[in-house]
C-alpha cells in the first residue's frame, strides 16, 4: 500500500520520461492546441507523443492523466471532444476535465474512460464535488490551492471521492477557471485558450537600472537586477493600494508542503500533484526524486530526509499556502 | 415580427458592502421609481457580511414584489465552509427563486427551476444544454464572453433567458484571501469588514501610476465601468434577454432610466453615453471583452 499517489507534470515527452524514471506513479499531461490549461509554445503532446508516452508509462508501472481542462468557447467544440477521442485512443487512464459540457460530453461518449475533476473547475464545497459526481461519475476531485488542511479532510470526510491536492509549485491565490485578469490585460482567454500571461504579451523594459515587467499595456511590477521576482501573471503583480505598493495577491513564492505530507495523509488525501508542464526537465526529475524519497521514508515509518528545493520553488522562497493558518 | 418578449432591465446583486440602512434605502428607492424588471439581492462575496442586513432583508423583499419586481436570491460566488453551505440549502429550501453561483446550489436545487449566475461558467452550447437540463431557466453569461459566443448560444437557447451584464465594474475575480484586508495589512479573520469603508471598492493602481483594479474584499473587478449602451441593439437583436446592471454608489435610477430609454428607441446611444458619462465621474468606461478585446479597452464609435 503506498502512502501517497505522485502525480507528476509532463510538459514534454523529455519530461513525461524525466518523471517516470524518478519516481512518479501518475504523469499527467495535455494536447498541443488550447484544449488543456497549459497551452504555452514548445510545450504538450500530439496524438502519437501521446500514445508513446502511455505505452513507455504503462511498462514502467506508471499511469497517465490527460489534462482536457479548459472551457470551449461556443462553437468550438470540436477540438475537446476530438482531444477526448484520442486520450481514449492512446490508452489514457483518466482525462482531467472542467467544463460543464465536456463533461457531459465525456459522461455520453466515453463512460468508459475514467473522469477527474480539474481544479480549474474550482469544487471548494462538498455539495459541489457531490454534483459532479453524481452528475458525471467523476472519480476524482483535484482541490482548489486555496483549503485549509482541515477542509481538505472534511471534504474527504463527506464526499467519499478520491482527492488530489497541490504539493509543490505555483501558488493560484484566485478561485481557478473564473479568473479573467489574464483577458483583462490581453485579451487571450486562459480559461478558453489555456494560456495565463502568455510570452507573447510579456515584456520587460528596462528603466533607469530597474525592470519594470509588463503584461500587455500593464505594468505588473517593478524590481531590481537580481530581486526574486515572479513571471508576471496578473496576480503575482505588485499594486498600489492606499499609498503603499505591495503584492497585494500573493507574494513571490512557491508551494511546498513536502514537510505536512503526514497532516495530507492523515486528511485521507489519495495523491499528490506536483505543479509544472511549463517547468524545465530538470525541475521535474529533481522534483519528483525529492518527493519519491520523502513518500519511501514515509511509506517505511521513517522521518524523511530533509531535502530543500529551493532553487525550484518559484521566486526561490517556499510556502505552505492555504494549508496554512493566517495565509487569508 | 419576432414573438421575442421585450428587453428586460435587471439590477444585480450588490457586489460592494454598504451600512445595511443605505442598503434597505436602496432598494426601497429601487423599487419605488427603477424601471427594472428584476432584482437580485444577496452577498455574493463574503459571507462575514450576511448579518448585518438581515433584519431589513424581508422588508425589502415584500416592498420589491409589491412594486411588482420579480426578486431573485443570488448565492455566494465561492463556497467552502459548512456554514456556507447550511446558508444556501437554507435559501434553496426557502423556494424563491434562486440565482446559484456556486456549482453547491445545484446539487442542492435538485433540478429546481434557477438562475445560473456568471461565477458559474457556461461557455458553449454543451454546457448551455446541460444547465438547461437540470432547471435553469436563465443563464447569466460569464462577464469575458465575445459577441460572437453570445449570438451562438443565445440563438440555440430557446426558452431559457439569457442575461448579459451591461453596466458597472466587472468582476474578474474571487478568491479565498481578502485583498481588502491585506490593503489594510489585516488578516482576514481580523478585517472588523475594512470593505465597507469603500462603497465603489478600493482602487488598485500599477506601480506606474494607472488605476487598473478595484478590490472588494475578496473580489476583484475592473477600475472601469463596463459599458455596453451602443451594443443593446446588437445583443437584442441576437438573442439576448435581460440585461444586468451592477450597483454602485451612484444614481443607479438614472442609469436605470438611461438603458431603458435606449432599449426603448426613446433615446440614442450616443446621447446616453454623455449622459451616463456625467453620472460615472472621472471612472473610464472598458467594452474590450464583447469585442473580443483585452477587458480594459474601449471600443467607441461615439
Amino acid at each position: 500500500m503506498r502512502y501517497l499517489e505522485l502525480v507528476c507534470p509532463a510538459g514534454t515527452p523529455a519530461a513525461l520520461r524525466a518523471a517516470v524514471e524518478a519516481g512518479a506513479d501518475t504523469v499527467y499531461c495535455g494536447f498541443r492546441d488550447c484544449t488543456n490549461a497549459r497551452n504555452y509554445p514548445g510545450l504538450n503532446f500530439d496524438a502519437s507523443e501521446l500514445a508513446e508516452g502511455v505505452r513507455y508509462a504503462h511498462e514502467r508501472g506508471c499511469k497517465v492523466l490527460v489534462a482536457i481542462n479548459t472551457f470551449p468557447p461556443a462553437g468550438k467544440q470540436r477540438p475537446w471532444h476530438h482531444a477526448l477521442e484520442q486520450a481514449a485512443a492512446a490508452g489514457a487512464d483518466a482525462v482531467i476535465l472542467a467544463d460543464l459540457g465536456v463533461l457531459d460530453y465525456a459522461t455520453r461518449h466515453h463512460s468508459q474512460l475514467r473522469r477527474h475533476l480539474s481544479v480549474q473547475a474550482s469544487a471548494a464545497n462538498a455539495p459541489s464535488i457531490a454534483f459532479y459526481r453524481d452528475c458525471f461519475d467523476v472519480r476524482r476531485v483535484v482541490l482548489p490551492r486555496v483549503l485549509s488542511v482541515t477542509e481538505v479532510a472534511a471534504l474527504v470526510e463527506e464526499t467519499g471521492l478520491e482527492t488530489e491536492v497541490f504539493a509543490f509549485g505555483s501558488v493560484g491565490p484566485m478561485s481557478e477557471g473564473r479568473c479573467f485578469l489574464s483577458s483583462y490585460m490581453t485579451g487571450l482567454s486562459p480559461t478558453s485558450e489555456g494560456a495565463c500571461a502568455p510570452a507573447s504579451h510579456v515584456a520587460y523594459i528596462d528603466r533607469d537600472g530597474e525592470i519594470l515587467s509588463r503584461l500587455g499595456t500593464t505594468t505588473l511590477n517593478a524590481f531590481a537586477r537580481g530581486e526574486p521576482a515572479a513571471y508576471p501573471t496578473p496576480c503575482k503583480g505588485r499594486y498600489v493600494t492606499l499609498g503603499r505598493a505591495s503584492y497585494l495577491f500573493e507574494e513571490p513564492v512557491g508551494l511546498n508542503a513536502i514537510a505536512i505530507l503526514p497532516a495530507l495523509k492523515a486528511a485521507g488525501v489519495t495523491a499528490l500533484k506536483i505543479e509544472g508542464r511549463q517547468r524545465s526537465r530538470a525541475y521535474v526529475a529533481q522534483v519528483v526524486a525529492t518527493f519519491r524519497q520523502a513518500l519511501d521514508a514515509l511509506a517505511r515509518g521513517e522521518q524523511p530526509p530533509t531535502a530543500t528545493l529551493g532553487g525550484e520553488t518559484e521566486g526561490g522562497r517556499e510556502t505552505f499556502g492555504a494549508y496554512q493558518k493566517g495565509w487569508r | 415580427m419576432s414573438a421575442r418578449a421585450p428587453a428586460r432591465l435587471t439590477l444585480g446583486p450588490l457586489l460592494f458592502h454598504w451600512p445595511a440602512t443605505t442598503r434597505r434605502d436602496f432598494y426601497l428607492r429601487i423599487a419605488d421609481e427603477a424601471p427594472v424588471h428584476t432584482v437580485y439581492l444577496g452577498e455574493v462575496v463574503c459571507s462575514k457580511r450576511e448579518p448585518g442586513f438581515e433584519p431589513y432583508r424581508a422588508a425589502v423583499i415584500e416592498r420589491l414584489r409589491a412594486a411588482g419586481k420579480e426578486v431573485v436570491l443570488s448565492t455566494l460566488a465561492l463556497v467552502t465552509t459548512a456554514r456556507e453551505v447550511a446558508q444556501i440549502r437554507e435559501l434553496v429550501a426557502g423556494g424563491a427563486l434562486v440565482e446559484a453561483n456556486d456549482v453547491a446550489c445545484l446539487q442542492l436545487l435538485g433540478g429546481r427551476p434557477h438562475v445560473v449566475g456568471p461565477y458559474i461558467n457556461v461557455f458553449n452550447e454543451g454546457a448551455r444544454q446541460f444547465v438547461t437540463g437540470h432547471g435553469a431557466t436563465r443563464i447569466v453569461l460569464p462577464i469575458e464572453m465575445p459577441a460572437s459566443s453570445v449570438g451562438v448560444l443565445a440563438a440555440g437557447a430557446g426558452a431559457t433567458d439569457i442575461e448579459l451584464q451591461v453596466f458597472g465594474r466587472l468582476p474578474l475575480s474571487v478568491a479565498m484571501r481578502c485583498y481588502h484586508a491585506r490593503a489594510h495589512e489585516r488578516s482576514k479573520d481580523h478585517c472588523q469588514l475594512v470593505c465597507g469603508l469603500d462603497p465603489d471598492g478600493l482602487t488598485a493602481q500599477t506601480v506606474d501610476g494607472f488605476d487598473i483594479l478595484t478590490i472588494n474584499g475578496t473580489q476583484t473587478l475592473t477600475h472601469g465601468h463596463g459599458v455596453l449602451l451602443a451594443e443593446l441593439d446588437a445583443l437584442t437583436a441576437a438573442g439576448v434577454t435581460h440585461f444586468r446592471l451592477s450597483p454602485h454608489a451612484l444614481d443607479m435610477v438614472a442609469v436605470a432610466k438611461l438603458y431603458r430609454d435606449v432599449l426603448d428607441g426613446t433615446r440614442d446611444a450616443a446621447s446616453a453615453l454623455a449622459a451616463l458619462r456625467v453620472l460615472t465621474g472621472s471612472v473610464p468606461f472598458v467594452n474590450g471583452f464583447l469585442h473580443g478585446r483585452e477587458g480594459l479597452a474601449w471600443v467607441g464609435g461615439a
